[in-house]
Parts: C-alpha cells; sequence; structure tokens
C-alpha cells in the first residue's frame, strides 16, 4: 500500500521501477531462478547440508552428544595406519567389482533371453523381480539360515547325498564369508540389471535386426554392432547405479557376518556406522564415510565417461 | 485369582509362592500405602517418561508394566515407557543428555550413566535407602553407581543379566566329570573329552555383543590379563594376555565349527538343536527349552554352573549391567527418585524377578532369598552373578571408554584373530593394544 500512495505522488519514479520491475517480470532467468528455489532448497536442505556436515564431522573429534573439536586430519591420519581400515577398503572393492561384474553379465543374459519370445514370458519376467521385491533384511536373514554353520540347508543336502562330512563353514571362515556374501549380493541385484536393460532391449527398433539379418549378420554380429552400441546408455545408467548400491551395502552384510570373521566381510559402510553409531566416535566415523567418496565418484565417471563417449546421443555422430 | 492362574501357565511350574503378591489390587493397595510414607512425594502434576531396553523375557516386561502402573494409580505420575534395542539405548541418551530434551529416565546397558556423569541426577538418597533396607549393595554394583572415585550415586544399578555355562549333564557324565570343571586346566579336559565323544561345545566368536565379550574377558581376566590399569593405562600387551591366548586357542580347536560366525542367537539354536553340548549364555536356553514340548530332554539334561577359575585363583566372570539413571533436566526430579525406588522395593522387585525366570540377577543382597534362585535349582548359579561379576573396563574406569572397548569387540576380536590364525600371538596383542590406545588416550 505505502507503494501504490508513494507512486501516486512521484510519477517519474514509478516510470522507472516499472520498467525495471518490468524487465525483470519477464527476465527468463529471474524467473527460472525463483522456480528453482524450492528444489535448490530442497537439495541443500537434504543433500548437500548433511554431506557438508559429514565432511566437517570428520575433521572434528565429535562423539554422539559431544559436539567436539576441529582436529584436522587427525582422523584421517590414524586411519592411513589403521589395517581394519585398509581391510575394508579391500573388501568393499573386491565385494563391488565381483558383485557388479557378475550381476552385470547374469542380467544382461537374462535380459537377452526375456527378449525373446518365450512362452509364459510375462510370468516369467514377474518371477525374475522376486528377489528385488523382497526386502533386503528379509532376504538377508533368509541367507543368514541359508549359511548357519550347524543349520545350512547347502550342508545339510550335500551331507546326506554322501558329497561332505562336515557342514560348510560358510561365514566363519574368511573367504567363504566373503564369497558367500556377495553371492547374496548377486542375487539381490541381478532382476534390477535384467529388467531395466530388458526396458533398453525393448526400445531397439526391430527393423535394424531384420536389416542385418538380410545383410548376412551373425547372432553374434547383430549383438556386437546393434544391440550393444544402443544399449551403452542405459548400461551406463544401470551399472552406475549397481556400482553404487554395492559399494554402499550395508543391511546384507550387517545381517549376515556384522563384519566378521575378524573384521573379514567389514565394509567401508559398515565399518563406518560400527565407529560412528556403536562406538560413539561420529568423527572417525565420517571419516571412513568421507573416504567412500573419491571411490564413488571415480565409479561415476567410470561409467559415465567411459560408456557414454558416444556423441550421437547429444545429437552427432560417432567418434 | 485368574491372575495367578495365568502366571502359573506361563512360568510353567517355577514357584509360585509371590505369584498372589503380583495380582493386582493387592499391588496397588500397596502402592498407596508406600506413596504415603514415601520419602520422595512426586512434584504435583508429574509426568515421566523412561527409555529401556528392550525385554528378552515377555513376562517380565509384563510384570515391569505392572509395577509402572501400580505406581501411576497410586501417585498419579503418568509414566510413558520406549523400548529400544539395549545397543540403542546409549546414543539416544547421548543424545538426550547433550540436548537436555528427551526422556526423563534411561534405562541402559553398563556405564551408560558415565558417559555424561554430570548430566545424572544425583541418586545418592535412592541408594542410600534401598542399600539400608535390603542388606546393601552388592561391591560390581557401587562400582556401576558410583564409579571408583566418586562418592555421590548417579544411577540405580536395578540387575544384572548373568551369562553363565550352560552344559548337557550327560555328555559331561560321559567325559569322565561328575560335576562341571571348576578350573579352566580341567575344562580344557573337559572341552577335549566332549568333542572326542561327538559332543563338542562352542564359545560365539562373532561379533556377539553379550556371548562374546562375555567369555572373551573372562578367558583373558582368568589367565590376569587386562586391557587397562586402574589409571586406565593401556597393558593389553602383556604375557598373562599372551597365555590367555593360547589358552583361548586350544579352547578353540575342541569347539564345533563355524563359531567365528557366530552372533548372539547362534549357540541358541545350536544347543537347542543338539549340536552343541557347552556353551556360554544367559538363561534364555533352559527357558526356551522349557516351554516347548519337544524340548524337555534338553531341558531336563541341561544345567548351568559357574564360569571355571583360572590361574589367577578367582572368579573373572562378566555379566551385563542394567543401570537406570534420571537425567538433571528433568522437570520432577522427586517423581523420577520415587520410581527408582519404588521399582526395587521387596513387594514389586520379587515378582518382577520371578516373572524374568532368572534371566535378570538382583543387586541388592536380600534378594538372594527370592524363591525364584532354589524353587529349580537349575537357576541357581544365576543368583550370584551380581556378587561374581568384574566390571566393564576391568581394572579401569567404568566410563565411557570402556564401553567404547566392548562395542568396538577389541578383546573379541584379539582372540578371534588368534584362533583363527590370522595373526600370531604378538600380531594379536598390538592390534588390540593400538585400538584400545586410541580409545584410551586422554
Amino acid at each position: 500500500m505505502t507503494q501504490v500512495a508513494f507512486a501516486q505522488k512521484s510519477p517519474a519514479g514509478t516510470a522507472r521501477s516499472a520498467t525495471a520491475w518490468g524487465r525483470l517480470k519477464v527476465n527468463h532467468n529471474w524467473l527460472g531462478f525463483w522456480f528453482m528455489l524450492p528444489a535448490g532448497a530442497i537439495l541443500v536442505l537434504f543433500l548437500a547440508y548433511p554431506l557438508g556436515l559429514g565432511v566437517w564431522l570428520s575433521f572434528t573429534d565429535a562423539r554422539i552428544g559431544q559436539s567436539g573439536e576441529f582436529v584436522g586430519l587427525e582422523n584421517y591420519e590414524w586411519l592411513s595406519s589403521d589395517p581394519v581400515f585398509w581391510l575394508s577398503v579391500f573388501n568393499t572393492i573386491l565385494y563391488t567389482t565381483v558383485a557388479s561384474a557378475v550381476k552385470f553379465a547374469i542380467g544382461l543374459y537374462l535380459a537377452l533371453l526375456l527378449n525373446e519370445n518365450l512362452p509364459f514370458k510375462a510370468i516369467i519376467r514377474a518371477v525374475v523381480l522376486i528377489p528385488f521385491i523382497v526386502p533386503t533384511v528379509l532376504s538377508a536373514i533368509a541367507f543368514w539360515w541359508i549359511y548357519d554353520a550347524q543349520f545350512s540347508i547347502i550342508s545339510w543336502s550335500l551331507r546326506h547325498l554322501g558329497w561332505i562330512h562336515e557342514n560348510i563353514n560358510f561365514l566363519g571362515d574368511i573367504w567363504n564369508a566373503r564369497w558367500s556374501v556377495i553371492f547374496a549380493n548377486i542375487w539381490r541385484g541381478i532382476p534390477f540389471v535384467a529388467i531395466t536393460l530388458l526396458a533398453g532391449l525393448q526400445t531397439v527398433s526391430p527393423s535394424l535386426y531384420e536389416a542385418a539379418t538380410i545383410d548376412g549378420a551373425t547372432a553374434w554380429q547383430r549383438f556386437r554392432y546393434i544391440t550393444y552400441p544402443l544399449l551403452t546408455p542405459i548400461i551406463a545408467v544401470v551399472m552406475t547405479f549397481s556400482v553404487l548400491f554395492t559399494f554402499t551395502d550395508f543391511q546384507l552384510i550387517w545381517v549376515l557376518t556384522r563384519g566378521g570373521p575378524v573384521n573379514g566381510t567389514h565394509l567401508m559402510a559398515t565399518l563406518s556406522y560400527q565407529r560412528a553409531i556403536l562406538s560413539g566416535y561420529l568423527g572417525e566415523g565420517s571419516a571412513i564415510a568421507t573416504a567412500m567418496i573419491p571411490f564413488l565418484l571415480a565409479a561415476i565417471m567410470i561409467s559415465w565417461f567411459g560408456l557414454q563417449r558416444r556423441k550421437w546421443q547429444q545429437g552427432e555422430s560417432n567418434d | 485369582m485368574k491372575e495367578i492362574t495365568r502366571r502359573a501357565l506361563m512360568q510353567g511350574g517355577t514357584a509360585m509362592t509371590a505369584a498372589g503378591v503380583l495380582a493386582g489390587p493387592a499391588l496397588l493397595d500397596f502402592a498407596k500405602a508406600w506413596a504415603q510414607n514415601a520419602p520422595w512425594k512426586p512434584e504435583p502434576g508429574a509426568q515421566l517418561s523412561m527409555l529401556r531396553w528392550k525385554y528378552f523375557v515377555q513376562s517380565e516386561d509384563d510384570a515391569f508394566v505392572k509395577v509402572v502402573d501400580a505406581f501411576s494409580k497410586a501417585t498419579g505420575v503418568n509414566v510413558t515407557i520406549s523400548r529400544e534395542s539395549y545397543e540403542d539405548v546409549q546414543p539416544k541418551a547421548s543424545v538426550a543428555a547433550n540436548t537436555g530434551a528427551g526422556q526423563d529416565m534411561f534405562w541402559g546397558l553398563y556405564s551408560l550413566p558415565f558417559l555424561f556423569p554430570e548430566k545424572c541426577l544425583d541418586v545418592t538418597d535412592v541408594a542410600d535407602y534401598l542399600g539400608k533396607k535390603y542388606g546393601g549393595w552388592v561391591q560390581s554394583a557401587q562400582i556401576y553407581g558410583k564409579g571408583t572415585k566418586a562418592t555421590r550415586w548417579i544411577d540405580i544399578p536395578i540387575c544384572y543379566s548373568g551369562s553363565l555355562m550352560n552344559y548337557r549333564i550327560s555328555s559331561m557324565e560321559k567325559a569322565g566329570f561328575k560335576k562341571f570343571p571348576e578350573t579352566t586346566d580341567a575344562f580344557l579336559e573337559y572341552a577335549t573329552a566332549c568333542k572326542k565323544n561327538g559332543t563338542p561345545g562352542g564359545f560365539a566368536l562373532g561379533h556377539a555383543s553379550g556371548d562374546a565379550n562375555a567369555w572373551a574377558h573372562w578367558c583373558l581376566w582368568s589367565h590376569g590379563g587386562n586391557l587397562v590399569d586402574a589409571n586406565d593405562k593401556v597393558i593389553i600387551n602383556s604375557p598373562e594376555t599372551a597365555k590367555a591366548l593360547e589358552y583361548s586357542k586350544k579352547l578353540y580347536a575342541q569347539m564345533i565349527e563355524g563359531v567365528v560366525s557366530w552372533n548372539d542367537a547362534s549357540n541358541n539354536k545350536a544347543f537347542l538343536a543338539g549340536d552343541i553340548h557347552w556353551t556360554d549364555n544367559g538363561i534364555s536356553i533352559y527357558v526356551a527349552a522349557k516351554k516347548d514340548p519337544t524340548k524337555q530332554a534338553i531341558a531336563e539334561d541341561m544345567n548351568h554352573a559357574y564360569y571355571p577359575i583360572g590361574p589367577v585363583g578367582k572368579p573373572t566372570e562378566f555379566h551385563l549391567m542394567y543401570p537406570l539413571l534420571a537425567m538433571k533436566y528433568t522437570k520432577y526430579p522427586n517423581a523420577s527418585k520415587a520410581l527408582m525406588a519404588f521399582m526395587l522395593e521387596a513387594n514389586q522387585f520379587n515378582s518382577w524377578l520371578e516373572a524374568a525366570q532368572g534371566y535378570l540377577t538382583h543387586t541388592l543382597n536380600a534378594y538372594d532369598k527370592n524363591p525364584v534362585w532354589t524353587a529349580d535349582p537349575k537357576t541357581t548359579p544365576f543368583r550370584d552373578v551380581a556378587k561374581r561379576t568384574l566390571t566393564a573396563g576391568g581394572l579401569g574406569s567404568v566410563g565411557e571408554k570402556a564401553a567404547t572397548a566392548i562395542a568396538e569387540f577389541v578383546v573379541v576380536d584379539m582372540f578371534a584373530s588368534y584362533c583363527t590364525g590370522r595373526t600370531d600371538v604378538k600380531g594379536a596383542m598390538a592390534q588390540a593394544e593400538r585400538q584400545a590406545k586410541r580409545i584410551y588416550r586422554s
């Protein structure tokens, strides 16, 4: 109201501000800024702030319930000479590499298979999704029983077949435990890869295959020169997600081994939780979590730039 | 009378002498009379909230709720109870202590109050009142109540959850023992014979907060090893620790396969399935066996014993302590104190102890007489756990550092890495020393 009153008294000033305001009103950047603001605020509040806080905590000696003091790189120095930390880094890389590679291979194979005209196609597709539908904790508990030192169904069956005489020590031996948790993760992760790649496969125009077949291309050539290149963008997205999910996996490990035996299956995520929450060393736990960021960035970069080089995505020709 | 029948059914025939006491009206009458005479008069309009560890035995929680209800009816103080898994009480209490907002009372594990001693309500008067009335506090409870040096009580050490040897009687006799071995050497012989007879046992060597910490600390302490000395100086790297490690490796060789992967539930399952014949556990295996009609043979054939005594020549057991604290920020300190005192009064504590079926052990001497400890002789060893236990941190303080070392499995992992052959004795001790020094740095 005051503005209006003021405007009536000095028409010259009104004209100037009206034009400035008028110009601003139609300025796309200015409007865009305001439309972006809610999204930006959400990002800052729920993503940037917690991430920044986590990084900040890693430079302090904060404990649960105590804010702590700035200690510089002390947490990182301690971790750099902590064999358990390096063991968890090794475990995480092994876990992610093996599980992601196998998930991709089997997932792609399943996707190609499901893309064919099979009988009961819809049902089979639904069945493939089951491991993904079951809540992680539930499937982890199922695996916990499957891998149990005394009650494992696998050990039981093999014993009754007379193939082994003692139960398999699935989670008690370090390497057995590593392969066991990797297997459980693969089982759980395949549907995501398979179904997403299947969606990608369905976008490939059948006419390309027809043309290739007329030209006398073999099945392998059709895959190598049609399916694979057209699927690359989807593969990039799927594998980025798959690697991220695997790298940050927590529930499976926590239910199955809690990082044991003798820290042999501790991932960076589980070690971070143990140190930060259970032991109360928020600073050190945050340092472990922060140390995951470079690895995750590297994984994203590799899949993004490695697989998405093709410029045709931006409407240019292949390089 | 309905009450008694239901409880009698639930308890499967354990003592019911005091069962009648718990019946609603009697409890309420007592509560009303108590509220009249209690030294602590709740503030007008007082309301309390409490976060407690999540129960293991349903009947214990039922009895607890009844006690609290009677308190509420008699005093008009409404009490809200929430429950968390016992490991999760600590972070919540720490945040509450730091921010000054949250439940009025926290009932957690081990040394919880020592994470923020200056934030805890001084409850010395409650401790004195109860101690005088009920034959005094056991030594370990005094340490958990006021620390080794201080004079004021910052919590009321309500009860212990005992972890003792669980064993099958028939296989023990077959191994050539008339009673459970009382020394570490005899125990090794027993374990060796059991394995030879195809009736092995096992201790959890995975990250089992309760079972693994209990036996690992027993093994360390029984050979004279200690994580820290009385001044919290790290002394784990010692010849005594080396002896404990050597002993554990010999014992490990006699255990069933797979103990390295065990968590707190694994030995219960294996024992109830008849796969193992000795382990360390609370009374839960026995309670479960008694309840299950198909496990009656196991319930009959099993018993409990103290941990064997090692070269140090005295008990070196380690049991879970549950201290109850009230925050200084509470608006109703008198109501909090009244509830604490009321909980431990004989009238309700006796029936509560019975409802816990031996899972929980008192810290006030007078409760040795509770019928739950004698009605079934198999629960009797659990009566004494408060008197036999050492405190978290061993020789050192019962503070936050001791709690962290336990949560980090420093001692458990030291044993696990040597038993599994991952490291040699020196390597195992050096790694534990390194971790402990970080935790105990000033």
